[in-house]
């Protein structure tokens, strides 16, 4: 299979430090620049919900650093209302694009996929470098938007530029939660701050980030469909690999539709269009068509940019998660010493998922004012859902059940994302119908649950992958040491921090709220929004060990054999790195499938794919012994 | 390491559990007709939730805790690639469960979302605007005003665009707060005139967005008078915290008394009857 396509992907190694390193076509150097992005966003993702969990058990307190920053944001560094929804705007969009589509999928993805396949690159190596650099293109700009808004001089120079242009609000971004709904987000300065430049450059960053993620995946599906090695048939591709692969079909078929809508969006605010803005408007005491400063808009649907959103937004959430799932198998499995229970029912259980995922987008609008009947089929397919995702929870018990666990670090954190998985996924029953989404909706028990299951348990399963592949990476060892107290900092931290969203919600607290003094019937929860913050500082601060000992363990780790793990995939069996074509030279050919643990009869306790001599009872993954 | 980690999921589980069973921050009392429904369907969700996660919690700490490599050669895990006969198994139940409780919820759904007002339900024309509720009642004749945004004029507290010259608008009364009768049908007629808001009381159980460009029908019958707090649930802007009124529950006779009022009067006793009355303890 791989040689007919040897001309497309085979390239020299680059000499020069620039091809090397920084515009480099090798999808191992392109994977590391995506985690790299991922884990500079992140920290501007947290240092947000940090200022946010200031603002809000400690109002009115002033921070000096903020006032020096964003003197017109925070006076007397104090932080205002529209700080804090810039914030919070911000945070979503940066976490839910730049880390959770990022490091999993570009990131982890890119390194892993070809070598897992036996492949030497990606199928369209010049497509990869593209689409990483158009990503950053993407962050570059978001972040361009903390400067627009929080800057009076530079804000005064974009107003230049147009109406919808003004910036310098004070605020670190636009005002609008990472879903942007229309028509606030479209209506520009008019509809009060946060709502000019920045926004334009929010809504032309996500734009291009849908650019460079789709790039991604056309790579993704084409490699992973041409590129196996000899004997890699489908049944015998590791999971990560078909979490892979069903996370860049999906982002193939949801990433126009946002971009689709980000154009109109940015046409509405820019071009007098009226997509998403409807007639007859009145805003901030002028009527539409009365003023230049707001032009006559007629016959435009807010809740077209939500339905086009959503058919986006839904599938990104298993875009987020997938990979963490995938890469929890494999290292649930790779530990636990035992084959993955039910093989199979995984990878179907992983294509209903994603399958689904594109009928339960409307759950987001059952209170948008859509029709009160299509909000029942979207109750009925998302409670479907679910029943996939058990599945994977029943064979991840299933897996560690007889097992023979050694408790790494990657291994505890792929414990903890399937413990998080359950309990931010299972509250999706309640949300997920229509009748209980009528009070619970927008509420903190919605905060607490995506955060749980797209947030916490994907970003653990990013940490299981990171402890798991590092040596492979780099040839050496995290230290396993400090990965042990990160890991119970991080999981005793999370928990304390979202479990509380729930009563939070369920008493009736609305999310993106700067301040709850103004109502009485929340007065009895400050105790745990306090607990909350507290956890929040406590868990981010535990954090820079994560960072600590990825920088210290690159150069000062203790060194990594080929397979320090005794596992059974391809990435085990060249070294550590991989040379450059991943083989040096040689591809593998595949004999078993990817998890032949604990295998009676075998010399060791482990049969890596490529063992010729082996003697395994079935190595397709077949459920039983059919031979 | 292992058996400290299950202890560690193991309280978790009972700490979430403790957290859920504490009323303090529970829901406040409904008082609304389709309350008890909403809260019995939520119960039992919650009791299948809960159950779902303790049984999940229990099951991953049990297999951590009994389940490790000794290190002893030879003791390998057991060989097994899955079970057809379980994977049937689990499927169908969480299926049946999961499938039967969103059936079960559209009860609830239907009643509130399906059918439209009764007739003789009270009606309430609903504006809102960044960051204020207007309320636009009909007055003694039961027939609202025509309103239109061109005629809207903030400076001039014409919030909603009442027509002057319409003569079912001269007893139309529009205050900042809303005042419904108790035990009667009530049917809100939610409008915007700039961006998406949404209209929330806690002890309503419903959320409902409001959309510019369109009118959105709700209806409702609450059971008890009172005084309740009214939220914005949907991101509106730079003050939408504080975009805040209250939804007042009044016996018959007292809405009545308000109806015939002009509209000076109108606001003046309903910024009374605000005074007067209490919010819920609970």
């Amino acid at each position: 299979m791989s040689e007919s396509h040897e001309g497309v992907h085979r390239h020299p190694a680059p000499t020069s430090f620039i091809r090397k390193y920084i515009f480099s076509v090798d999808h191992k150097v392109i994977g590391i620049q995506y985690i790299m992005l991922a884990l500079a966003a992140v920290v501007v993702g947290m240092v947000m919900s940090l200022l946010m969990r200031l603002n809000l058990s400690w109002p009115g307190t002033s921070w000096p650093i903020l006032e020096t920053l964003f003197p017109t944001g925070a006076p007397g560094g104090i932080m205002t209302p529209e700080f804090y929804l810039s914030l919070v705007t911000m945070h979503g969009t940066i976490m839910v694009f730049f880390v959770l589509t990022t490091a999993p999928q570009g990131g982890f993805g890119n390194y892993f996929l070809p070598i897992q396949i036996g492949a030497e690159d990606m199928a369209f190596p010049v497509l990869n470098m593209l689409s990483f650099w158009v990503t950053l293109v993407g962050f570059i700009v978001i972040l361009l938007a903390i400067v627009v808004e929080g800057n009076q001089s530079i804000g005064a120079w974009f107003a230049g530029l147009g109406p919808s242009f003004a910036g310098g609000s004070g605020t670190v971004g636009p005002i609008g939660g990472w879903t942007g709904y229309a028509p606030l987000s479209a209506l520009g300065k008019i509809a009060g701050p946060g709502q000019g430049a920045g926004m334009n450059l929010w809504v032309i960053s996500i734009a291009i980030f849908c650019v460079g993620s789709l790039l991604g995946a056309l790579n993704f599906i084409t490699t992973l469909l041409n590129m196996r090695t000899k004997g890699m048939s489908l049944m015998r591709m590791p999971l990560t690999c078909w979490a892979w692969f069903t996370t860049a079909v999906l982002a193939l078929l949801s990433f126009p539709v946002l971009l689709g809508g980000g154009i109109l969006l940015l046409l509405d605010r820019t071009a007098g269009t009226s997509f998403f803005i409807p007639g007859g408007l009145y805003v901030s005491g002028l009527l539409s068509g009365s003023h230049p400063n707001f032009p006559l808009h007629t016959g435009g649907s807010p809740i077209l940019w939500q339905h086009l959103f959503w058919f986006f937004g839904h599938p990104e959430v298993y875009i987020a998660i997938l990979p963490g799932m995938g890469a929890t198998s494999h290292i649930l499995s790779t530990f636990a010493r035992k084959p993955v229970f039910g093989y199979r029912a995984m990878v179907f259980a992983i294509f209903a998922i994603g399958l689904l995922g594109f009928f339960v987008w409307g759950h987001h609008m059952f209170i948008s004012g859509m029709s009160p009947y299509s909000s029942i089929a979207f109750s009925i397919l998302t409670l479907s859902i679910g029943v996939p995702s058990a599945v994977k929870t029943f064979n991840w018990l299933g897996t560690l059940w007889g097992s023979r666990i050694r408790f790494t670090t990657a291994m505890l954190f792929a414990l903890g994302f399937v413990s998080l998985f359950v309990s931010g996924g299972i509250t999706g029953l309640v949300l997920g119908q229509s009748s209980l989404d009528l009070a619970m909706h927008d509420s903190y028990f919605v905060t607490a649950h995506f955060h749980l299951v797209m947030g916490v348990a994907s970003i653990f399963g990013m940490f299981a992958a990171t402890y798991f592949w590092f040596p492979k990476m780099f040839g050496r060892f995290m230290s396993e040491r400090i990965g042990r107290i990160h890991f119970w900092l991080t999981f005793i931290g999370v928990y304390a921090i979202f479990v509380p969203f729930h009563t939070m919600g369920i008493r009736g607290m609305p999310r993106r709220f700067s301040s709850f003094a103004e109502y009485e019937f929340l007065r009895n929860v400050d105790p745990l929004v306090l607990l909350v913050s507290i956890a929040a500082i406590i868990t981010i601060a535990a954090q820079l060990l994560f960072y600590y000992n990825v920088f210290l363990s690159m150069f000062k780790g203790e060194k990594a054999g080929d397979n320090p793990w005794e596992a059974t995939t391809l990435e085990w069996n060249t070294s550590s790195p991989p040379p450059h074509d991943n083989f040096a030279g040689v591809l593998p050919t595949v004999y078993h499938g990817p998890y032949e643990f604990a295998v009676p009869g075998a010399p060791k306790d482990y049969v890596m794919q490529t063992d010729i001599e082996a003697e395994v009872p079935d190595g397709n993954g077949h459920n039983g012994h059919k031979h | 390491m292992g058996r400290v980690l299950a202890v560690i999921i193991w309280i978790i589980t009972i700490l979430s559990v403790a957290l859920f069973l504490n009323r303090k921050w529970w829901f406040p009392e409904g008082i609304s007709e389709h309350t008890p429904a909403y809260d019995r369907q939520f119960l039992i969700t919650i009791l299948v939730v809960g159950i779902s996660f303790v049984a999940a919690q229990v099951a991953l700490g049990w297999a951590i805790w009994k389940f490790r490599d000794t290190g002893k050669p030879g003791d390998r895990a057991v060989y097994s690639h899955g079970s057809n006969r379980l994977e049937v198994l689990w499927t169908v139940i969480t299926a049946v469960i999961f499938i039967g409780l969103a059936v079960m919820g559209q009860s609830v759904w239907a009643s509130l979302r399906l059918h439209d007002a009764p007739p003789g339900s009270y009606t309430v024309e609903v504006v809102a605007q960044q960051f204020q509720w207007n309320f636009h009642y009909a007055g003694a004749d039961n027939k609202f005003g025509r309103t239109d945004p061109s005629l809207i004029d903030d400076g001039a507290l014409n919030f909603v665009g009442l027509d002057p010259e319409d003569p079912a608008s001269s007893d139309d009364a529009v205050t900042a707060a809303l005042a419904i009768p108790v035990n009667r049908p009530v049917e809100l007629r939610l409008r915007s005139k700039d961006v998406i808001h949404n209209f929330w009381v806690p002890q309503l159980r419903f959320k409902q967005d409001l959309v510019p460009g369109m009118e959105i029908k709700v209806n409702f019958q609450a059971n008890r008078v009172g005084k309740y707090e009214l939220a914005c649930a949907e991101l509106c802007g730079q003050l939408h915290f504080k975009m805040k009124s209250y939804m007042l529950v009044l016996p018959e006779e007292e809405l009545r008394a308000l109806q015939v009022l002009s509209q000076e009067q109108f606001q003046a006793r309903v910024a009374e009857l605000l005074n007067q009355y209490q919010l819920p303890a609970n």
